[in-house]
Formats: C-alpha cells, structure tokens, sequence
C-alpha cells in the first residue's frame, strides 16, 4: 500500500496543504475562540477576514513590505472587532445579526476598495524551507512552512497557557461563563468584551493577509471560501481549546488539500465533492458534537449559540 | 402589563377618538424609526463618498434614475425584487420562531437546479403547464427539504441552525457545479457549463404590458398568505409563543420541534421558488448565474421589513432599485460594483442598532404610561 506512488503523492500534497490551507483557519479560529471565551459570538469575522486580505495586499503593494501589510490588516481587524464589540452592548442588539451585518460590509468595503488591486502583484511573504535534509521534491515542497504558521502554533499554546494561568486569563473565562459574576468582582463585562472581540479581530486580520499575501497569494473576489464562518464551527470542534484549535486548523486544511491533491494524480471525478468535503466535515463535526439535552462540555456559559 | 393590554383591547373596540390617538402613537413607533434609520445610514453613506470625492447627490439622484425614475428601471427594478421577495420570506418565516438562517441561497440554488433537472427530460413532449407545474414542484421541494433539514438539525441534534444553514449553501452550490459541469451539462454549449434549455416555448412569459415575470405577482400573494398564516392561524400563533420564550412554548405541550421543522420547511420552499422562477422565467436553464447574491440580500430585507411578510414586499422593491441603479452609478460615477454592498451593509448594521431604540422615546407611548 505505502509504496503505491499515487498514495503517497496524495498523502504528501495532503500533509503540504493542510499546513498552507489551515493558517487561516488557525487564525481565525483563534480570534473567534476568544472572543467566544469572553462571551459573544462574531459572525462578522468571514468579513474581517477578506478586509484584512485586501488591505494586508494593498498595503504590501504600496510599501514593498508585506509584513507591514500583516500588520495592517490585524489592525484593520482589530478595527471591525471595536465596531461589533461597542454596537454589541447597546440593549436588543442581537451579536449574531451584528456579525452578519458586519460580514456583509467589511466584505462591501474590501470589494470597494479592492477593486484597484485584483490587477497589479504585491510582495508575498516568503518561506522557511525545513526541507533541505531530503532529495525528494515532494517533500521538499512540503516543507516549505510560511512563518506565519509557526507563529499561529505559537498563539496557540500562548492563549491555552494564558487562558489557564493568568489574571487577564481568569477575567476572560469568567466574563463568559457568568457575567454577574464578573460583575461582582468589578469586571467592566462589556469593557472585556470588547477588547476580546478586538483581539479577535487582529487575529482574524492577519488570517485574511495570509490568503493574499502567502496561499493563494494574490487578492481576488473569490479570494476566502468562507473560512471566517467555518472557524464558528471549528471553535465549537475545539471545545473552546487553543490547542485543539491548532489540530482542527490542521484537520480542516487536510479536508480542504483532498480536492486539489486527488486531482494532481488524475481523479477528478467528484472533484466538486472533493472540494465541498470541509462543509460536509463542518457539518457532520457539529452534528456529531453537539446535543440538544445538555450545554457542550468547555462551551462558555453566556454565549448565545449553546443556549 | 397583561392588565393593561387587555383593557385596552376593550377599550379599543369601544372606538372613542382617545384610543385610535393611542394606538396611532404606538404603532408610528414602527414607522418612524426604521425611516429615521434609513435617514442615518443616507447620512453617513454621503459623508463616506465625500471623503472620497463624490457627490451623493449625484449618487442619490443616480440611484433614482436607475431604480425608480423610468418605466424602463422599474421593471428592472421589479425583476430583481421578485426573487428577494421569496429569499427574504426564508428569512422572516424561521424569525418568527427565533431562528436565524442565512443559508436560503442555497435552497435557492438547489431549487433551481431541480427544477432544471426535473424539465430536461420532459422537453418535447409535455405540455408546458405540464412541465411548469412539474418544475416548481421540484423547486419547492428541494427547498423546503433543505432548510427543513436545518431545523430538523437544530431541534434533535442543537447544531446551531445559522452556520448549518451557511454551510448547506455551500454544499448545494457544489451540488450544483457536480451536475452542471458533469453529468448533465449541456455539451452544445461549450462557453459556460450549464443545464441543456428547457425551451423558450416553455419558459414562464411576462405580465402583460411589461417585462415583469409573474413571479412578483406569486410573491406578493404568497407573503399576503404567509402573513395570514404566521398571524391568524393557531400555527402562527404557536410559532410566536415558541419564538417569545422556547422554555415556556415546551412547558405549554407546544410542539417545538415540529413548528420549527415546518417553519423552515416552509422557509427553504419559498427560496426554492425564487429558484423555480429564476430557472423558468430568466435563466431558462441551471447554472452558476443561479448564484447571485439574492438569497444574501434577502436576509437584509427580511430585517429590514422586521421579519414582517407584509412589509417585505416594498422592502424588496426598494432594495431591488439600489441593485437596478448599480451598473448606471459605476458607469457615470466610476465607482465600482460594490458600492451598493457598502451601502447594503451600512444600512444593515444602522437597522440593527435602531433596535435598541423602541420603546425609548416617551412620544410614543400613550399619556400616563411610562416608556
């Protein structure tokens, strides 16, 4: 079986893909995770995602450097976060229609602005090649690991630590599992939302510079496929763990690279199933997972969707 | 509060001119705001197109032409309302039960795609009232199982039914592109991977005197109907009560579960006509022109309207105008498409926040009862 060259060219470009296909996945999985941690949902980050792709490219274009441009759509990011955190806490604003207002403007504004720069090409971000010990191109290709990966993986064990063991860690979980009981130890509950929703976005930012800037590497339309709403369920996999987000990050990249990877050796049949396997994995993952009887095991106690 | 209501239902009947003062009073509260929300969002769209330069008089009165100024731009514009009549009934009939699904593009997409498929075959030989009713049929139950399928997810296995419904969409769309660009393409035409036509002599013709497909007329009768339904009907009210307080609905012995799977059944088959009539009255054939945006604009109708049937169709046939306007604005203001996305969004968000506004303001309220 293992030296069938069609599998292996199918496992490789798999491995391959998971690890470029998942850094957005990783990243906006992250941002949604906390700001679930601390009690709301935004759906709005699908929209974050494709302006922080835009304006991370536009960015690199102008200045040559696309680090600035990582930069800069986390801070756009972090922009929109503000917007859904501040019109959240008004009375009767519901976050999930926010979110969904929020994904169809920042996905209007970045198709506005963006319109300028489907033409020209920016500066990608480069590659740190891990891959120098072995002759085979396939692996050498694979290898190929983009830094804002390693920087994702990073994040990943950063918050599970910072979740765990420190102050403004404890402040988060409690401002999400009750919010009167954050209040009574003098936590300014819509204050801690906010910044969470704010970090959230940066995170979500910087996931959508990497679509333009590193995988596909260029801005287009059609650019995200829904990664920002995918990370909803991704989060829900994760059980609200960092580090299981890092593993369902990969798993969804996986699923993702099975289209593209069965149709470099030739099958293309089904390719559009292929293509649509992440939905149908988000899909069974949620149906699997959840329950209607009992709140999720991790989930925070505020949160709308497991109410 | 249950006191209060009551008598004034009484009173109500009794008819004096205090009453009808009154109760003009409340329900002005649903006109004013919404208008007053539009006026903001106008507000601040205009400053965001000064900031870039453009006039929004210009903009504005682009808008009018394009949309609303020419017996020409009504029918386009009425063209574009008629599917986001139905989308936006996929949105307000799960509302009324505190559900939120944004996926109704993709009842949509499949409805269009089965009734496309369910035609082919019937192509000379069946009558076309035969194979009209055929294909609709097949529209309404593909939608309707769709989004069926989504409530019946939320309610026996609680996944959350926004993000179910999002994600259904993207399956349907690749539902879609597998037969379209596999077994049942057209292999005569060569440029866009399509369904083979179901034939021009088939195809569903305009209302007389225009260019307006029958569909706008079938939308408004159906959100006529669905708001007799949703607010006449022991159906209607028990979806009401299950969408007020869900714990409450069950303690009652409400069947939840069933309302909310045929609410959505209900939903997803209306998207799916929106199909039937994009693939029967312009398309005249399955493809991935299907995929345009009028499920996801639905949504922001639905909202707009309140997740009122009887408001979405003016609702719709404003939106539709901004849409209609959009290739006239880029042409003249060299602004590109997206700036009715902008708009759309803008207006979205201001409509949401207005929420938080009822019931705030004493003007509103009868004299002697507090805000």
């Amino acid at each position: 079986m293992t030296d069938d060259p069609g599998l292996m060219t199918v496992l490789l470009a798999m491995f391959a893909g998971a690890i470029r296909v998942s850094t957005p996945f990783l990243f906006v999985s992250l941002g949604e995770m906390l700001t679930e941690k601390s009690g709301r949902i935004n759906l709005g980050l699908e929209g974050t995602l494709v302006f922080g792709a835009m304006s991370g490219y536009a960015i690199s274009y102008h200045t040559g450097s696309p680090w600035l441009g990582v930069l800069v759509a986390g801070i756009c990011g972090s922009a929109f976060g503000a917007l859904h955190g501040y019109l959240c806490k008004l009375p009767r604003v519901n976050d999930i229609a926010i979110g969904i207002s929020l994904m169809l403007f920042g996905t209007g504004l970045a198709f506005f602005f963006g319109k300028a720069y489907i033409q020209p090409s920016a500066p990608r971000l480069p590659a740190i090649s891990f891959g120098a010990w072995s002759d085979h191109p396939g692996i050498r290709q694979a290898l190929e690991i983009n830094p804002l990966f390693l920087l994702g993986l990073a994040l990943a064990v950063f918050l599970w630590w910072a979740l765990k063991n420190t102050r403004y860690g404890l402040i988060i979980r409690t401002t999400g599992d009750s919010a009167p009981a954050a209040l009574a130890l003098g936590v300014n509950v819509n204050k801690v939302r906010l910044l969470s929703t704010m970090a959230g976005g940066f995170f979500a930012g910087i996931g959508g510079s990497f679509l333009s800037l590193y995988y596909p590497g260029s801005w287009t339309e059609g650019l995200s496929s829904g990664q920002g709403l995918m990370a909803v369920a991704l989060v829900i996999f994760a059980r609200w763990n960092p580090l299981a987000c890092f593993w369902a990050a990969l798993l969804f990249g996986a699923a993702g690279a099975l289209g593209p990877a069965l149709q470099s050796i030739g099958i293309s049949r089904g390719y559009h199933f292929f293509n649509a396997a992440p939905y149908i994995l988000t899909l069974l993952i949620m149906i699997v997972s959840t329950s209607p009887r009992r709140s999720l095991k991790g989930a925070p106690g505020e949160l709308s969707i497991t109410k | 509060m249950a006191d209060t209501t009551e008598t004034s239902g009484v009173r109500m009947q009794s008819g004096t001119s205090f009453e009808l003062v009154d109760r003009l009073r409340r329900s002005s509260e649903f006109f004013v705001i919404p208008l007053l929300a539009l006026v903001v969002s106008g507000l601040l769209f205009s400053a965001f197109l000064l900031t870039l330069g453009k006039s929004p008089l210009e903009f504005f009165s682009l808008v009018w032409r394009g949309g609303f100024g020419t017996s020409f731009s009504w029918q386009n514009t009425l063209v574009r309302a008629a599917p986001l009549v139905f989308t936006a009934l996929c949105v307000a009939i799960p509302a009324r039960l505190g559900l939120v699904i944004i996926g109704g593009e993709g009842a949509l997409v499949l409805g269009g795609f089965a009734a496309a498929s369910i035609a082919i075959p019937m192509v000379g030989w069946a009558p076309a009232f035969l194979m009209l009713l055929a294909m609709f049929l097949a529209a309404t139950i593909a939608g309707g199982v769709w989004i069926g399928l989504v409530g019946a997810l939320r309610h026996y296995r609680g996944v959350n039914e926004t993000i179910a419904s999002l994600l259904m969409f993207y399956i349907a769309v690749s539902i879609l592109n597998f037969f379209v660009e596999g077994a049942l393409r057209d292999p005569s035409d060569p440029n866009k991977p399509s369904t083979k036509p179901i034939g021009s002599e088939n195809m569903i013709g305009a209302i007389p005197g225009t260019d307006v497909h029958w569909g706008l007329l079938v939308g408004i009768l159906l959100c006529i109907a669905l708001f007799l339904v949703m607010n006449r009907t022991t159906f209607g009210f028990a979806a009401q009560i299950a969408g007020g307080n869900l714990r409450a609905a069950q303690a009652h012995g409400l069947p939840v579960g069933k309302l909310m799977v045929v609410a959505c059944m209900i939903a997803g088959a209306c998207a799916g006509i929106a199909g039937f009539f994009e693939v029967a009255a312009i398309h005249g054939k399955a493809n991935a022109s299907l995929i345009a945006g009028y499920g996801f604009t639905g949504i922001l109708v639905s909202f707009l309207a309140r997740h009122n049937p009887l408001v979405i169709v003016p609702v719709a046939i404003f939106l539709g105008g901004i849409a209609a306007s959009g290739g006239l604005v880029q042409r003249r203001m060299d602004l590109p498409d997206a700036t009715v996305l902008v708009l759309q969004g803008l207006l979205f968000i201001i409509i949401l926040v207005s929420e938080t506004f009822y019931g705030r303001f004493q003007i509103f309220r009868p004299k002697g009862e507090a805000a």
